[in-house]
C-alpha cells in the first residue's frame, strides 16, 4: 500500500521480488545496493540462514528522486524461495504495490518457476490482490548459463498478461535496473490513476 | 491499485507527532515510532541517534507479522502487544489496527509504565489513523487528486 506524506513530502511504495529458490532475488537486491549512491539507499537487511539462504526476507529502501516535490522511496523486499517457507511469503506480500517475478532460465528449473508462479498467484489472492491488476514485471535471470531455455519458450510458459519481460544476469548486474525501472514506473503510473 | 494509497496531510501528521511526543515523555522512553504493518515508517519522536528508523520499521512489521501468524496457529487472533527485553534497551510494540506503536526504552523506564502510558495513546493514534483512512478514500474518489497531475515526463525523469 502506497503511503503519501504531505508533511515530509514523501511517497513510499513496496516492491516484492518473488521466484523459486536460488533464482537470484537476493542477487538483484545486492546489485542494486552495490550500484546505488550511499545517499539514495538505506541498509540492506538480510534475514538469512547460516548458509545465506533467505529465511524471512531481504529488505532495502531506495530513493529514486523527486516527483513534483515529493521524494519517492521504494522499499524493496525479497521472499524466501524454498517451498516450505510459504507462510513467510504470504506475510511479505501484504501491502505490496508491485511485484517482480524472477525466473531461473535453466531448463531443470522450469517446473520450479511454474510452481512458484502459481504460488504467487495463489498468495496474492489470499491477500486480496489479483496478479492481473497489480504492477508486475517478469525477469528471465541467469541468461549467462549454458543450459538455458530460449526466452520465447520461457515467456510462453510464464507470461500472464503481456507484462514487460527482461533478460538478466543479476550476478553481473545485467537487466537488474531495467527490471526495477519497469516495475517502479508501473507503480507510479497506477498512483497517478488513483 | 489494489488498495487505496494512504495520504497523510500535514495537520494529521502534526497531531500524530504530538501524541508521540507526549507518549515519549510520559513513558520516559528513548524514542517512540509509529509504523504501518507493511513496514512503512509513519512518524517518530525522540532520540534516534544511530537508529536506522527505516530498517527498524521494516523489521518491527516483520516481527509483528510473524508473531500474529504464530498467534493464529495456537488459536489466538492476534498478540496485541509484543515485548523484547534487552540488558539495557527494550522494545514494546502495541498493535493498533493496521499500525504499530513502537516504544524503545532503557533502564530509566519500566515495561509496566510503558504499557500503562501507551494505552491512551493507542486510542488517540487509532482515531487519527481512522480519520487518515477516511480522508484517503475521499481523496482517491476526488478527480482533483494532486497525483493525477503527474505526467509521463515526471516519471521518466526519475530514471534519466
Amino acid at each position: 500500500m502506497t503511503f503519501i506524506n504531505y508533511a515530509s513530502r514523501e511517497i513510499n511504495c513496496k516492491i516484492v521480488y518473488y521466484g523459486p529458490g536460488l533464482c537470484g532475488k537476493t542477487t538483484n537486491l545486492q546489485h542494486i545496493y552495490d550500484s546505488t549512491a550511499p545517499q539514495a539507499k538505506g541498509k540492506l537487511i538480510s534475514l538469512a540462514t547460516e548458509t545465506d539462504r533467505t529465511l524471512f526476507f531481504d529488505f532495502m529502501p531506495l530513493e529514486l528522486g523527486t516527483v513534483r516535490g515529493f521524494k519517492t522511496r521504494f522499499h524493496l523486499y525479497t521472499v524466501p524461495g524454498q517451498v516450505y517457507y510459504d507462510a513467510s511469503r504470504k506475510l511479505i506480500l501484504k501491502g505490496v504495490d508491485g511485484v517482480v517475478f524472477v525466473a531461473d532460465s535453466q531448463e531443470e528449473r522450469m517446473d520450479a518457476n511454474i510452481e512458484s508462479l502459481y504460488n504467487l498467484e495463489e498468495n496474492l489472492q489470499t491477500q486480496g490482490y489479483n496478479l492481473m491488476d497489480i504492477p508486475y514485471v517478469l525477469q528471465l535471470n541467469k541468461r549467462d548459463l549454458p543450459n538455458v531455455v530460449p526466452p520465447d519458450e520461457l515467456a510462453a510458459e510464464l507470461l500472464r498478461k503481456g507484462e514487460p519481460v527482461f533478460e538478466a544476469t543479476a550476478s553481473q548486474g545485467v537487466g537488474v535496473f531495467d527490471t526495477l525501472k519497469a516495475v517502479a514506473k508501473q507503480v507510479l503510473t497506477e498512483l497517478r490513476k488513483g | 491499485m489494489a488498495e487505496t494509497p494512504v495520504v497523510i496531510h500535514e495537520h494529521q501528521f502534526l497531531k500524530l507527532k504530538s501524541v508521540l511526543a507526549r507518549t515519549c515523555a510520559e513513558c520516559a522512553a528513548r524514542v517512540v515510532l509509529l509504523v504501518d504493518r507493511d513496514g512503512h515508517p509513519l512518524a517518530f519522536h525522540g532520540d534516534i541517534a544511530g537508529l536506522d528508523t527505516t530498517s527498524f520499521s521494516s523489521l518491527a512489521a516483520g516481527n509483528v507479522a510473524a508473531t500474529t501468524s504464530m498467534a493464529k496457529l495456537i488459536g489466538e487472533d492476534v498478540f496485541p502487544a509484543v515485548v523484547h527485553e534487552g540488558e539495557r534497551e527494550s522494545i514494546f510494540i502495541n498493535v493498533i489496527g493496521r499500525s504499530l506503536l513502537v516504544v524503545v526504552f532503557d533502564e530509566r523506564s519500566t515495561i509496566s509504565l510503558v504499557k500503562l502510558r501507551t494505552k491512551k495513546a493507542s486510542f488517540e493514534v487509532g482515531a487519527l489513523l481512522d480519520e487518515v483512512a477516511r480522508d484517503s478514500e475521499l481523496q482517491r474518489q476526488s478527480e482533483n487528486s494532486f497525483f493525477a497531475e503527474i505526467t509521463d515526463d515526471d516519471i521518466d525523469s526519475l530514471f534519466s
